[in-house]
């Protein structure tokens, strides 16, 4: 008998609670464009805010709203900017597919240790402790901000320099903003014309510290042949725009700090 | 009457290694290194250029801004001009770069005294402001901002920091022994600007000569007082002085001058008097060149601008047979880890410590998870919560370091990292997650704008 009641009491507060819940529901029902939800779907969902929006869920939102760009996801690339594209109706050109890639060459080999850092191993922690640890200021400090931020692992620390793999870097810029030293830059995937070095200061005192540094020669801009490498505050860098990856800056820099396009 | 404030730590000491050794002048012979931003605030802006004859004492740098002071030369020679050299916080900074031709032609005759009793006040800190005073206790902060709080009548206690509290530094210890009267005559000046207010000197009970000395050249004078206080780091921290001397705590947001206190180390008290009375800009000050890896520790009195390494060579360079393993300019637990010693020194150093061991290092070795003993709660002096601050950093929490643990009221003593069992580098964490914090707080206020 006892289970019977039981059982009784147990159905009639589930239909009261299950009526009250669908009445609830019912109430404040908020309706949401179904388009939006394919976005979200579309969108990878690693939430790493590359885009500048709180994560996925936000990102949807905006392009859903216009407020954003639909092809402004770098992670998801072209594949993804088209289904979106798809999802909402219109024809989205893919955005230039960008990869990081570390402004600094100066490996163990080319710049001397000065001196040995013990502490939290983390750079910014390093650089707030006033200690180089390599010589050059402006370089490469190595022990791995840049790694710990990057959601792909498409960073590795060899010789105390942090490398990018291209092939795994997906253009988020997580690690550009975790440089203390700003070293870390994008740049279009398809280009491998790059300058390795941000020192600012003279040749001279460059040399001094790193057998691979920018000496800010000009040699490279001289070269050029669309103008697209300029040397200023003693350092060269690169207009992708005008870039027409001929090659011929890397081969003339006599530090060779400038990489070679992949098809020389 | 109380003579500390709740926690401290008491590391070994090792004053023994230079504190019977008397002031020496040092005198430089190699090139004279000035960087523009020897104290916090903007850096000065240059007033000499290449090629220029100067004298000591005369300006090199002019203060821009309000919050920034001169830099004065401590050479006579000629200015080699201004560069890019490295200093002491391991970055290359604009120097003037003084050829030293070891005459020392002052530019003034320092040596005679003026009568400054009818000086009025705003004489007496235009006076500190010419001379290019900072605080030379360790931050730098230009004195004459500290001398203008905005409401002069307000101040209660002027109180003259001489209590040394970091190990190993005993150059203040010997300037109050010998420079005792010009230190308490530093205070009376200091006095004048605040007309309600009454004049404290601390000193730690482990220097009794420089007690003595400062209680006979105070012995009449009514506004002033000698205090003894216990013997404990962070006893010369700014807010551990306040917390004894006036009793009141105050947040980080806050300045002494808010709850009516103003603190001069007592090496600012006699640069005060040097410039009121004899003219004398800021170009020299005390320093302890000490450590277990130097042959001769000593206090010495050094000239801004001398390369630190010089300074080592001519007192007789490092102990035959050792290796030099951590150098560290000031003490061992405020001190700045130095990569090189090929940098000047600034005004506001005041010691050189040489170590053949690195703490640091050793402790990295032993490192280990927090064992929740709960030390570094009884020792910080701001009676945080160092274990749990240090928790909601590896969580990712800042808001919970800001708002419910206070992180940022932490004074960075490193009391806590000292008495960890664990040796975990708890000072470094909060100092850089503060700097984290302190910088998006700007971006967000700039953003604002």
């Amino acid at each position: 008998m006892q289970i019977i009641i039981t059982t009784l009491v147990i159905l009639v507060i589930g239909f009261i609670v299950g009526y009250a819940l669908v009445l609830t529901d019912k109430k404040f029902h908020v309706d949401t464009d179904e388009r939006e939800q394919a976005i979200r779907d579309a969108l990878p969902g690693n939430n790493c805010g590359a885009c500048g929006q709180a994560g996925c869920d936000a990102m949807a939102a905006a392009m859903f709203k216009g407020e954003a760009p639909l092809n402004g996801c770098p992670v998801g690339g072209a594949s993804v900017a088209q289904m979106i594209g798809q999802i909402m109706g219109v024809d989205v050109e893919a955005a230039v597919p960008k990869a990081a890639f570390v402004r600094c060459s100066g490996c163990r080999e080319v710049t001397r240790d000065q001196g040995r850092y013990v502490g939290i191993m983390d750079c910014r922690a390093a650089v707030q402790a006033g200690l180089n640890v390599t010589s050059c200021v402006f370089g490469c400090i190595g022990l791995g901000s840049c790694q710990k931020a990057c959601p792909h692992d498409a960073i590795v620390i060899q010789e105390g320099l942090a490398h990018i793999l291209p092939q795994k870097c997906v253009g988020c810029g997580l690690c550009v903003k975790t440089c203390p030293r700003a070293l870390i830059e994008l740049k279009p995937r398809d280009r491998q014309v790059a300058v390795r070095c941000m020192s600012h200061d003279r040749g001279p005192l460059v040399k001094k510290v790193c057998t691979a540094g920018c000496i800010g020669c000009g040699l490279c801009e001289k070269v050029c042949e669309s103008g697209a490498i300029k040397v200023e505050g003693n350092v060269a860098s690169v207009n992708y725009e005008l870039c027409t990856q001929c090659g011929k800056c890397a081969e003339k820099c006599p530090s060779k700090v400038i990489t070679l396009p992949r098809s020389a | 009457m109380r003579d500390t404030f709740r926690g401290g730590v008491h590391p070994a000491e090792h004053k023994e290694l230079s504190r019977e050794q008397p002031l020496r002048d040092f005198l430089p012979e190699g090139e004279m290194v000035f960087p523009l931003s020897m104290h916090i605030g903007k850096p000065s802006k240059p007033v000499v250029k290449k090629g220029d004859q100067v004298l000591v004492g005369q300006r090199l740098a002019e203060a821009d801004g309000f919050v920034s002071a001169h830099v004065i030369s401590s050479c006579s020679g000629k200015v080699k001009g201004v560069e890019k050299r490295l200093t002491l916080m391991g970055t290359m900074a604009d120097c003037v770069v003084v050829d030293n031709d070891r005459q020392f032609t002052p530019a003034a005759d320092y040596t005679v005294k003026a009568d400054v009793k009818d000086l009025s006040g705003d004489e007496i800190i235009s006076r500190v402001q010419e001379a290019g005073i900072v605080g030379l206790g360790g931050a730098g902060f230009p004195t004459h901002v500290k001398l203008k709080p905005k409401d002069p009548a307000a101040i209660r206690y002027v109180i003259g920091n001489g209590c040394e509290c970091e190990p190993y530094l005993t150059c203040n210890d010997q300037l109050m022994r010998t420079r005792a009267e010009a230190i308490v005559e530093g205070m009376e000046i200091s006095l004048r600007l605040f007309p309600n207010a009454e004049g404290v000197i601390c000193v730690e009970r482990n220097k009794p000569e420089a007690i003595a000395a400062l209680k006979k050249a105070a012995s009449g004078k009514a506004k002033i007082a000698v205090r003894e206080l216990a013997t404990k780091y962070p006893q010369g921290g700014e807010r551990s002085l306040i917390r004894v001397i006036a009793g009141v705590d105050f947040p980080l947001a806050k300045l002494p001058a808010d709850v009516g206190c103003i603190v001069e180390n007592v090496g600012t008290l006699f640069a005060i008097q040097r410039a009121v009375c004899y003219g004398e800009p800021l170009y020299s000050h005390v320093l302890t060149l000490t450590g277990d890896a130097v042959k001769n520790p000593g206090n010495y009195v050094v000239r801004d601008g001398t390369i630190f390494s010089e300074l080592l060579t001519a007192s007789g360079g490092l102990k035959e047979g050792v290796t030099l393993k951590k150098a560290m300019c000031g003490g061992p637990m405020m001190g700045i880890a130095m990569s090189s010693l090929d940098v000047p020194i600034q005004k506001q150093n005041n010691g050189l410590t040489l170590l053949c061991e690195d703490a640091v290092e050793i402790a990295e070795g032993q490192m280990t998870a927090c064992l929740h003993c709960g030390r570094c709660t009884t020792v910080c002096p701001m009676g945080l919560m160092p274990q749990m601050m240090a928790d909601s950093i590896t969580d990712g929490d800042l808001k919970r370091f800001e708002t419910k643990l206070y992180g940022l009221e932490c004074i960075q003593c490193g009391s806590c990292t000292y008495i960890c069992p664990a040796k975990r580098p708890l000072m470094q964490l909060f100092k850089q997650t503060k700097t984290q914090i302190m910088a998006r707080k700007r971006a967000e206020a700039g953003g604002k704008k």
